[in-house]
């Protein structure tokens, strides 16, 4: 079991090389950093657009493989290039990541742990009010895009807000600057937290519900729950010790595709709710005809899904022996 | 002796209307087996299923079942846990989805001991490890930290027997038991179960649909027909004196192992909807002895004599007259081919298999895959079938028939040997020819719902091979197909989904029989088909044998259904064939103890002849075939190895015996070094097992 | 015969009966919808910046004057049609390649689904996005293949494993047994018994692609001005949610509407399609 986890993982760092630098590929091809300093006043001369160019590697007249060999041997050393106006890619990253992982990571565990609970609560209580509550609630949740989502929240608390004459939840940047103390700075993080949580997890949760209640009712029918009612446990009981377990493989194995709707909705909540991430990075990046930074947040997400994809075989071994054996 | 438990006019009602079950009543005392038989949809699962309190929330439920005169119907959960598992256990069909994949059998069993017993986590550990010793599974301490899927159906099977025995209940439900299991581990598994009632002493209430298995274990029969029970009685009442027409009618349609050859008695039609139960009787559609008077009210089961009883208004006629169901049933008269009259020599020859090795590379792993070794599914076997012929491929899953017959249909060179049909090398075949050759080789299949394509209508499945084979115009042929299998031609119109499981196997037949081929391969055609309908297909094989001049290859498990059907029979066991002769030559004396044991272990529906008679018993389940054993492959399970000396052993581990032809016999062969014809199943007084 | 019974079944399904309700009113409400107002949807009115809706303008302007009945109607349609057309070509390329690899299986299969597992590895908004800035000058219809190629991945291994199981069923081995060549099976045999699957991942695609376009075009990487979609009237009018509610509340209640319309009818095709699963 042990070497086939490992193997799994060195075959998805080959895939994070591959797909990192096909998103490299494609960003040189497409984008036109040089845009950047074309039509400046004073006019740039076209040899100092093309020195600082290739400074940055940067320059379109540069074969894209050259660029590309330059580029991924920094970035197997460590060196992620520079921003198309100089700056060091990986310095930004540093500053960044941890914005993202944050909310992603407490994004991921709320909408699982509660799209779980949820669906299985609503398995349970098949067909009476609360399940109709879950699912119509879960139907119309998954109709509503991010963007629409966390638009909405942040009129909401605009309003209410104004109504309460104070600031009861705060909907722009990750912190208060002037803040100081430790737990007053804990306690005003927490509260930027809340309206990117909701809206990246609602979704989430919607749709883990979904799926945790079809599997459970699936597992409901079948023989064994039926068995270990017959050996004397309560419906409850029998319900919660043998069914949950069984249906939670496949929610599992959901994990990681989750995992790629969950970045993409923290691209827009960063956006929205002005949190200085790599996913509004991405998007700025891409805007700014910044190649480097490009591949660097493609770099960070196929990583990303791919730690998710491992960490969900994982869960699916833990939970299931028939896995493991083979 | 007061019963323990006491059934009173159960009725069971799904959402829609359908009655599942319609007035049951029994009583179970301690130390007593009550056999409930019935064919499928005739409600004796749901009965029990209700008795235990484990139907679905929507199911109403009404009547009384008292457990030691305690009310259970409409008990609370709280109390009603008590009773499950403690004082009833229920044992159910399939061993592999009744336990929880993602738990130990150790720990499932621990639990069922904690629920009701005040013990520590230890020693309901221990207590699990001695409940699979007791049910006979080696190694128990190691084996209860195995998870469900890594043991064997019977083994499995055993372990529920395990859980459902451990906290020393008054009954046993047991459901089917050993419906999935090969018979040979059925036999074990029966053991095991009567093991378990002498340990507890318990009553048993033992659903099936196999006549066989109740006559070996019942002190008392209830038979059930559309939900309700049409007879009960003694098992020698019910077995020998049967007075319900569709009592006598299912004794009389089962295939005996011990039976005469020639056409079996079938009960026409098919069991009633549970949906729309005609008015009277709901036998009275196909039974043979209806009058007017049975359409009219639904017979009640009345007492006649002592503690039977029966439901059929013409029970005291059948009674004075002592009719059977030979007498009442009428048996079709099957004719046989001119070609069975030539000798076997002189016919051709339309199948020969010479040496045919199939093997599969065993692969690990889910993302390299690795070749970790071989599976010898198919491992060197010789037969050949000639005109008007039928040949039986007997064994158990895993012994390779149905790879044999995969390799006969895909008409490709073989990976070594010979596949001759028809006179033409497989392979030495060009594309044409194989195409052609098909029209002479077309087979049947035993899911009859899967056999056919649920998006096509009839008419179009039946007329597939005709147009992949060039023909036009297939209206007349299509209608004269569905005729000839006993379906009306207006039939062509419907989807397969509106035929009962019986007439789907006629229509999966009459495309077989589209392209008028010589030989035809049956996969199992009657296995998964109700005993009552069974008769009627295996007879219409025979007819249309007879009529159309057809050679069988017949694959089949059931060795009573082969006896009935075949003219030969090859026994196979791991990708090797044990034993081929003449069917009358095998089973009456057959040489090679894989056969004995196979043949010993089948139940017969005659419960003197099941109480009398002495079972070889194998030990242990198949070894896999990635890895057989050296030499005869059957030694590691043979009766006979036990008994051999040290110095007559060698042999079996060192060679591996081929199909020998016995001394002194026409056309029976065995592959064992040893092998000693001896009579299993005749019930002569003095039998013995060798 | 068996459509029918499919239909009856789908028309007695309450959820895909206000599916189609719902759906059929707004893309009435898209192509007819137009013709009704007093405004072009290329109009400006130079006398009413930023009205509120009521009077003329029915749901109220733009910061430039446009009416913003005919823009929201005329995002609508251009959103719908990228739906339907993403879907169809998504749809189509997954039951090719599905069908292919589950069929002939080996180093096809091994080849294609390696394709799917890297695709997989990037999500498509970001693929797409990168790709974007060369696609402002060329026509949308290279942004629907653009989403189409992004978007059947999911859906091709969910028919590779139903062409598996299908490859082994009887009926289709008895059809190989009658001698009829592997083209005609997949047409006669495999694809048919896919048919449901088919029909109801196209219905979730189309709701997928009008997502996937609203979501692109709110960065500017979808659709470019002067065309308009909902996605580029959605990020317009969340500008200034707070000040100008109508301007993001008309084109977001429509998307969602549309999305939950569809999911709807989705939904309650996989009840009338394929009764057994409830997934």
């Amino acid at each position: 079991m042990g070497r086939y986890l490992l193997r799994r993982l060195a075959m998805n760092v080959v895939l994070v090389a591959i797909a990192a630098s096909l998103a490299y590929m494609l960003a040189a091809t497409t984008m036109n950093p040089r845009a950047s300093y074309e039509g400046r006043q004073p006019p740039v001369p076209v040899e100092v657009i093309d020195r600082t160019l290739d400074n940055y590697n940067l320059n379109d007249k540069t074969p894209v493989l050259e660029r590309y060999v330059r580029w991924a041997s920094g970035v197997v050393t460590g060196d992620f290039g520079s921003k198309w106006n100089g700056g060091s890619v990986g310095e930004e990253m540093g500053r960044r990541i941890g914005v993202s992982l944050r909310l992603l990571f407490i994004g991921t565990i709320v909408g699982f742990a509660l799209g779980v609970a949820l669906g299985a609560y609503s398995a349970v209580r098949q067909y009476k009010l609360s399940d109709r509550v879950i699912g119509v609630g879960s139907f119309v949740v998954m109709a509503i895009p991010v963007f629409v989502m966390a638009t909405m929240l942040a009129i909401a608390t605009y309003n209410l807000n104004r109504g309460l004459g104070f600031t009861l939840i705060e909907y722009t940047g990750e912190y208060n600057p002037n803040v100081t103390g430790f737990w007053p700075l804990l306690f005003n993080r927490l509260n930027h937290l809340i309206l990117p949580t909701i809206s990246l997890s609602l979704g989430a949760i919607a749709f883990y519900s979904r799926i945790q209640r079809n599997m459970m009712l699936d597992v409901l029918g079948q023989d064994f729950v039926r068995t270990a009612m017959a050996k004397g446990l309560r419906r409850r009981t029998a319900l919660f010790r043998h069914a949950l377990r069984t249906a939670l493989i496949p929610s599992a194995t959901y994990f990681a595709f989750a995992f790629g709707t969950m970045f993409v909705g923290a691209t827009f909540t960063e956006k929205i709710f002005a949190w200085h991430g790599m996913g509004a990075w991405l998007v700025d990046s891409i805007q700014q005809n910044d190649v480097n930074s490009v591949a660097a947040v493609a770099l960070f997400t196929a990583a990303c899904i791919l730690i998710a994809a491992f960490i969900s075989d994982l869960l699916v071994a833990a939970l299931d022996p028939r896995v493991r054996v083979s | 002796m007061s019963p323990i438990l006491e059934v009173n006019d159960l009725t069971v009602t799904f959402p829609g209307g359908i009655q599942a079950v319609r007035g049951v009543s029994y009583q179970v005392s301690r130390g007593e087996v009550l056999g409930i038989v019935g064919e499928s949809g005739s409600g004796k699962s749901v009965t029990s299923l209700a008795v235990m309190g484990l139907l679905p929330r929507n199911a109403v439920v009404s009547g009384s079942v008292k457990l030691h005169g305690k009310e259970l119907l409409g008990m609370d959960e709280g109390d009603l846990v008590k009773v499950r598992g403690k004082a009833i256990s229920m044992i159910f069909q399939d061993p592999l989805s009744a336990f929880t994949p993602v738990y130990t059998i150790g720990n499932q069993l621990a639990e069922a001991v904690r629920i009701h017993q005040k013990v520590g986590k230890d020693a309901a550990a221990k207590k699990a490890v001695e409940l699979l010793d007791l049910v006979g599974i080696p190694h128990p301490a190691i084996r209860a930290k195995s998870f469900p899927h890594e043991f064997s159906g019977g083994m499995r099977q055993r372990a529920m027997i395990a859980m459902a025995i451990a906290n020393d209940p008054d009954l046993l439900i047991c459901d089917e038991p050993t419906t999935a299991l090969d018979v040979t581990i059925q036999a074990q598994i029966l053991e095991v179960l009567k093991t378990a009632q002498q340990e507890t002493g318990a009553g048993i209430v033992m659903i099936t649909h196999d006549l066989g298995v109740v006559a070996g274990m019942a002190d008392r029969v209830m038979v059930m027909y559309a939900g309700k029970p049409v007879e009960e009685g003694a098992v020698d009442d019910i077995y020998y004196r049967p007075r319900m027409p569709y009592t006598m009618g299912l004794l009389a349609s089962i295939p005996r192992v011990d039976g005469a050859e020639g056409p079996l008695v079938p009960i026409e039609g098919n069991p009633p909807s549970p949906k729309n139960l005609p008015t009277g009787c709901p036998f009275a559609p196909r039974c043979p002895m209806r009058v007017d008077a049975c359409e009219e009210e639904e017979p009640p089961l009345v007492a006649i004599g002592g503690d039977r009883h029966v439901a059929c208004i013409r029970s005291r006629e059948i009674e004075h007259k002592n009719l059977t169901g030979q007498d009442v049933f009428p048996t079709p008269v099957i004719e046989h081919a001119p070609i069975e009259r030539v000798p076997r020599e002189q016919r051709t020859t339309v199948l020969e298999l010479e040496n045919l090795i199939r093997h599969y590379p065993l692969m690990k792993g889910a993302v390299f895959k690795r070749r970790v070794g071989t599976v010898h599914a198919v491992d060197g076997i010789s037969f050949d079938i000639v005109e008007g012929e039928t040949l039986a491929l007997v064994g158990e899953s895993g012994c390779g028939k149905t790879t044999t017959l995969q390799q006969i249909m895909q008409l490709q060179p073989p990976q070594d040997g010979r596949i001759v049909v028809l006179g033409k090398d497989s392979s030495k075949l060009d594309k044409g020819t194989r195409k052609a050759l098909r029209r002479d080789l077309q087979i049947v299949f035993q899911d009859p719902m899967a056999a056919l394509d649920p998006r096509m209508p009839v008419s179009d499945i039946i007329a597939e091979p005709l147009r992949a084979h060039g023909h036009k115009d297939t209206d007349a042929k299509v209608k004269e197909l569905l005729e000839l299998v006993g379906l009306s031609a207006t039939d062509g119109d419907r989807y397969p989904q509106h035929f009962s499981g019986g007439q789907r196997q006629r229509i999966g037949i009459a495309r077989a029989l589209a392209l008028e081929p010589k030989l035809l391969v049956l996969d199992e055609p009657v296995s998964a088909l109700d005993v009552s309908i069974q008769a009627g297909v295996i007879n219409l094989l025979e007819d249309l044998k007879g009529r159309l001049g057809l050679s069988y290859l017949f694959v089949a498990h059931d060795l009573a259904v082969v006896r009935h059907l075949a003219d030969r029979v090859a026994v196979m066991y791991l990708g090797r064939i044990a034993e081929l002769g003449s069917v009358d030559r095998v089973y009456d004396h057959p040489a090679h103890p894989y056969t004995q044991a196979l043949l010993s272990a089948i139940p017969l529906p005659d419960p003197e002849m099941e109480r009398t008679r002495k079972r070889i018993l194998l030990e242990g389940d198949l070894p896999s075939p990635a890895d057989p054993p050296s030499g005869c492959r059957f030694r590691t399970r043979c009766p006979k190895f036990a008994r051999l000396s040290e110095h007559e052993r060698t042999r079996c581990v060192e060679e591996e015996p081929v199909v020998i032809r016995l001394a002194n016999a026409g056309d029976h062969g065995a592959a064992c070094h040893y092998a000693e014809e001896i009579e299993v199943i005749t019930a002569s007084d003095d039998q013995e097992e060798q | 015969m068996r459509s029918k019974v499919v239909l009856g079944r789908m028309l007695k399904n309450r959820q895909a009966r206000y599916g189609m309700i719902a759906f059929v009113a707004l893309v009435l409400l898209a192509y007819v919808g137009p013709f009704v107002g007093p405004y072009d949807w290329t109009d400006k009115d130079f006398l009413s910046f930023l009205v509120p809706p009521g009077g003329d303008h029915w749901w109220g302007t733009t910061t430039i004057g446009q009416d913003m009945y005919a823009l929201t109607l005329r995002g609508m349609q251009k959103s719908i049609v990228i739906g339907v057309l993403t879907a169809l070509i998504a749809t189509t390329l997954a039951a090719i390649v599905g069908a292919f690899a589950g069929y002939f299986g080996g180093w096809i299969d091994k080849a294609l689904m390696w394709g799917v597992d890297l695709l997989l590895v990037l999500p498509s908004f970001l693929v797409i996005a990168i790709i974007s800035p060369r696609l402002k000058e060329s026509s949308w219809l290279w942004f629907v293949v653009l989403l189409a190629v992004f978007t059947w991945m999911i859906t091709s291994r969910v028919v590779r494993s139903m062409t598996l199981s299908l490859r082994e069923r009887e009926y289709v081995q008895a059809a190989v047994y009658m001698g009829i060549p592997r083209w005609k099976i997949i047409l006669k045999h495999i694809v048919p018994n896919l048919s449901s699957l088919l029909i109801i991942d196209y219905t979730l695609n189309v709701s997928g692609a009008v997502i996937g376009e609203a979501a692109l075009s709110f960065f500017g990487f979808g659709i470019q001005p002067p065309e308009v979609s909902l996605g580029t009237l959605i990020a317009e009018g969340a500008r200034n949610a707070t000040g100008y509610p109508w301007l993001f509340a008309f084109p977001a209640g429509l998307l969602v509407l549309l999305v939950l319309s569809i999911n709807l009818i989705g939904d309650g095709l996989r009840d009338a399609l394929d009764p057994g699963s409830n997934s």
